[in-house]
């Protein structure tokens, strides 16, 4: 049913509709609301068979979701930023274990300096762990996400990510369609754990294993990774023809097909790059954009064939790697390497800045200029009198080439 | 609850508070979003239509006219008529009708019990802009506080458009 | 030919002669029909105190619990030398995950359990001293402020031995680590620091808290079946010598346990919902002395330049333990009739 709702209130509502049977989550901004009204939903006897567990950490949440999954429970939890990074021991320990564990994570800033607001640098620190992630471009595919990340969760069983951008998302109201409960129990069948610790069955999960089978283990978790991105394609089928729209998959392009200039982009951004690429288009350019919906694993075919046409790729992304550059851009470079698109690389939108359609337009400007260098990260709306300031205070000018703009 | 009256009348609606590290009466700012197509973007609203003053007062301290056009409403919660604010230099430049105030605490004060402008301030905000009905932001008002605590703002809400939209009032062409 | 009157217990172990006994009287590892949770095999040290106390505890829980536990693992030791892959020694539901996690992996495990309706299955979690008291408190503090349905069972050899012997919040002052030599004036392991945790597990006010040693096996395994028959959180802590980490002889593992709660150097008592309900008395007081000369972690004090000034510290320690338990002049608790 269309609800004007808060984002974080639709999300809980969905996942209770999912039925899990652990919830289990530690309070930080901007993801409170979601576990607020879960908290609520559980008490009221709406989300029956389910525990809620108030842990003392970020690290005991998702610990006490290994705990219920290994006992075959269906098992959830949510966060952000530094409760990521708190968490960060046991990410790589659920998907190693093959635990089909689910979280939203309301992205936000990690600091110092510290930083409630949105922008992808939690994620995108983790984005080697084994987890999906996949990446919500408005508040209705936010919804739509987390009942497919069960899915894919336990078909799979890897975990999933569900990333939706703090603030911008979670606490925005806004028209939003969110599955009924009939809806959701069949799309969503019951959890049947793969391994489970059963009495009756007794089994050893987390086995310390060697130098002569460790890199035969990660070999085969790498292969099951790059194997979901065919499930993840898969259920967004599944979904589109249930639920009778477009949400998850891979990647989703806007007004890309016949596009010469690319915008790319992950999360809530997108909806401004449409909004812009509407604009430029009705002064005659040929602009789109392109959705990476699904940011981990990579879906570098679907990449590089959504980018075969264009000649211009413009990376838009709101985290990168200090003392590196760009990450999604990097990505994109690889996918495009024998296409001969220039790709341009442009930081927006840290620690909560708006990255407006104004932004972006004049981003497109400056690349069809010629006023950025490709192969350069470009801080694109950074106050340039500020940290030319600072910069002139605290060292002399140097020779030689920056490796940011 | 703007965004809810909007959505009550079919159209399409996005309401976005921003959050910082504001305790109880500090300046807070939120945007809102009211369309007939589909809303894409989550970014700040920099040129609006309209702008609701909860606090009079920060027309004296904040940039809350930036962006504004001589078509914008401005809807000022004050008890006093927009002469006596002060505030002269920073309306002066907008079309007669648009500027105006309405006394949504005292109405607050006088329906609810409390100095909670919110509800009369859409009241008014109905009135001055007729961009929304009085009855989808009572729908709105009582989605959001159920019982007597919601007619209650109802009452309020009413009370304020009344009060803008009576005979005799100021805007001729509204 | 004389005829000698057999006595009830053994000299030097103090143990009941499992034979006489009646057989619902007995040790569960007397039953035929142990589960053997954790079987031959491993890789454990000669003389490990800990693999030996984790038998007789799983052992124990399954016995009380019809069969029917799951158990989370901390890493160290006890997980380390069971479960190299493809081998495990356990022949119960058990999962690793880290170090510091365990207490809410079983939280986690005790609400899946829950949330099925599946409360016949109970969960043991277990961790060695580090595990428990240092990395793994918050979790577990956590777990016990919020009365989870876990029984956490800490193997206390008294320092990090998987990683070579270093110091941890348990272990006791003086004692050589790799990271507290035998150096300096103050030798060993520094005074006024660690922690006691039992006495912060009873704090919490949970249902049941006991400490046990595996010199006396048959109190161990009362005290796990004793923890079976409350829900909520539940604490135990088992001491166990390491050979290895003591520099002790193999052989002395149950000795020095043994040796260890007659010297009042670890407290035996158990408590609930905050408050201490027994203690096992000292039958026969011994020096903490006796306890220390047989560790190499203390051979400082004893060598070419001997520290009595710091043995007497530490029996002032033992001697505090002793009295804040009531240890000396207590009723001997009869336990076997318990059982």
């Amino acid at each position: 049913m269309l609800e004007q709702v808060e984002g974080s209130r639709a999300v809980a509502d969905v996942v209770a509709r999912c039925r899990p049977q652990v919830v289990a989550a530690y309070p930080i901004s901007p993801q409170t609301h979601i576990v607020e009204a879960l908290s609520d939903r559980v008490r009221a006897g709406d989300l029956q068979d389910c525990t809620y567990l108030m842990v003392e950490s970020e690290l005991g949440a998702l610990s006490a979701c290994i705990g219920a999954s290994v006992v075959g429970s269906r098992a959830y939890t949510a966060t952000a930023s530094q409760g990521l990074l708190y968490m960060a021991e046991a990410l790589p320990n659920v998907s190693g274990l093959g635990l089909p564990i689910v979280m939203t994570v309301a992205n936000r800033a990690i600091g110092a300096p510290i930083n409630i607001w949105n922008d992808h640098s939690d994620v995108m620190s983790q984005r080697d762990c084994g987890w999906i992630q996949l990446f919500a471009s408005s508040n209705q595919e936010a919804v739509d996400l987390h009942v497919q990340a069960f899915v894919i969760a336990e078909r799979t069983s890897i975990p999933v990510m569900v990333c939706m951008d703090g603030f911008v998302l979670t606490h925005a109201v806004e028209e939003i369609d969110v599955p009924d409960q009939q809806a959701v129990d069949s799309f969503l069948p019951p959890f049947v754990p793969r391994q489970v610790l059963d009495p009756d069955e007794p089994i050893t999960i987390g086995s310390m294993v060697g130098p002569d089978t460790f890199t035969e283990v990660k070999y085969l978790a790498a292969a099951d990774q790059l194997a979901a991105l065919e499930v993840i394609d898969e259920v967004a089928d599944d979904f589109r023809a249930s639920f009778a729209r477009e949400s998850g998959g891979l990647v989703r392009g806007y007004r890309s097909d016949d596009a010469a200039i690319v915008i790319v982009s992950l999360g809530s951004v997108h909806g401004s790059i449409c909004d812009a690429v509407d604009g430029l288009r009705s002064e005659g350019l040929a602009v789109g954009a392109l959705a990476v919906t699904c940011f981990r694993p990579w879906p570098e075919g679907q990449v590089t064939s959504a980018l075969a046409r264009a000649t211009t790729v413009i990376v838009v992304e709101k985290a990168f790697s200090m003392g590196s550059g760009s990450i999604v851009g990097n990505d994109v470079r690889l996918a495009l390497a024998d296409l001969g698109a220039t790709v341009f690389t442009a930081v927006a939108g840290l620690g909560g800045r708006p990255v407006t359609a104004d932004i972006i337009r004049r981003l497109v400007a400056d690349v069809r200029d010629g006023e950025l260098e490709a192969d350069v990260l470009h801080f694109i709306d950074v106050d340039r009198s500020v940290v030319a300031r600072e910069l002139a205070e605290r060292r002399p000018a140097r020779a030689g080439r920056e490796a940011i703009r | 609850m703007l965004s809810v009256a909007a959505f009550t009348e079919g159209r399409h609606a996005q309401a976005l508070p921003t959050f910082g590290s504001e305790r109880t009466g500090a300046p807070v700012t939120s945007f809102c979003r009211i369309d007939d197509v589909g809303i894409r973007a989550h970014e700040p609203i920099t040129s609006p239509d309209a702008v609701i003053i909860q606090d009079p007062t920060l027309l004296h301290v904040a940039p809350v006219l930036v962006g504004t056009s001589p078509d914008t409403y401005v809807l000022i919660n004050s008890s006093r008529p927009v002469e006596d604010l002060g505030v002269e230099p920073l309306v002066s430049d907008f079309r007669t009708g648009r500027v105006l105030t309405v006394p949504a605490t005292e109405l607050a004060r006088q329906h609810i019990g409390r100095p909670l402008p919110g509800a009369p301030l859409l009241g008014a905000f109905s009135a001055l802009t007729g961009l929304i009905s009085l009855e989808s932001v009572a729908t709105a008002i009582r989605q959001r506080f159920a019982g007597a605590l919601g007619e209650a703002n109802v009452a309020a809400a009413r009370a304020a458009y009344e009060s803008v939209v009576q005979p005799g009032t100021r805007f001729a062409d509204a | 030919m004389t005829i000698t009157p057999r006595e009830l217990y053994q000299i030097g172990t103090y143990a009941a002669g499992n034979r006489l006994l009646d057989l619902d009287q007995r040790s569960v590892q007397a039953h035929g029909d142990r589960t053997n949770s954790i079987t031959s095999g491993h890789r454990a040290c000669q003389g490990c105190g800990e693999v030996l106390g984790a038998r007789f505890v799983l052992d124990a829980a399954m016995r009380a619990c019809d069969g029917k536990v799951v158990v989370s693992n901390s890493t160290g030791c006890l997980e380390v030398f069971s479960t190299p892959y493809p081998e495990s020694a356990w022949q119960v539901p058990w999962v690793h995950s880290l170090f510091g996690n365990g207490a809410a992996v079983a939280t986690g495990m005790a609400a899946g359990l829950r949330a099925q309706g599946r409360d016949d299955i109970r969960v043991v979690g277990q961790a060695g001293d580090g595990g428990t008291v240092d990395i793994g408190f918050g979790p577990l503090s956590g777990m016990f402020e919020r009365n989870d349905d876990v029984l956490f069972v800490c193997y206390d050899n008294q320092g990090y031995m998987n990683t070579g012997v270093q110091r941890s919040g348990a272990t006791p002052a003086s004692a050589a680590t790799a990271n507290t030599k035998a150096l300096g004036a103050e030798p060993g392991n520094i005074f006024g620091q660690g922690k006691d945790l039992p006495r912060i597990a009873l704090a919490h006010e949970i249902p049941y808290v006991a400490t046990a040693t595996v010199a006396d096996l048959h109190d161990l395994e009362r005290k796990v079946a004793k923890a079976m028959t409350f829900r909520g959180a539940r604490y135990l802590h088992v001491l166990v010598p390491c050979p290895l980490g003591w520099r002790s002889a193999s052989h002395d593992t149950i000795k020095l346990a043994r040796l260890a709660t007659e010297s009042g150097m670890f407290g035996v008592f158990e408590g609930e919902r905050g408050d201490v309900t027994a203690v096992s008395p000292i039958r026969r007081q011994v020096p903490a002395e006796d306890y220390l000369r047989l560790q190499g972690r203390f051979a400082h004090l004893f060598g070419e330049h001997p520290r009595p000034d710091i043995v007497a510290r530490l029996q002032e320690q033992a001697d505090r333990t002793i009295a804040r338990l009531g240890l000396l002049g207590a009723e001997p608790h009869d336990h076997t009739l318990e059982v």
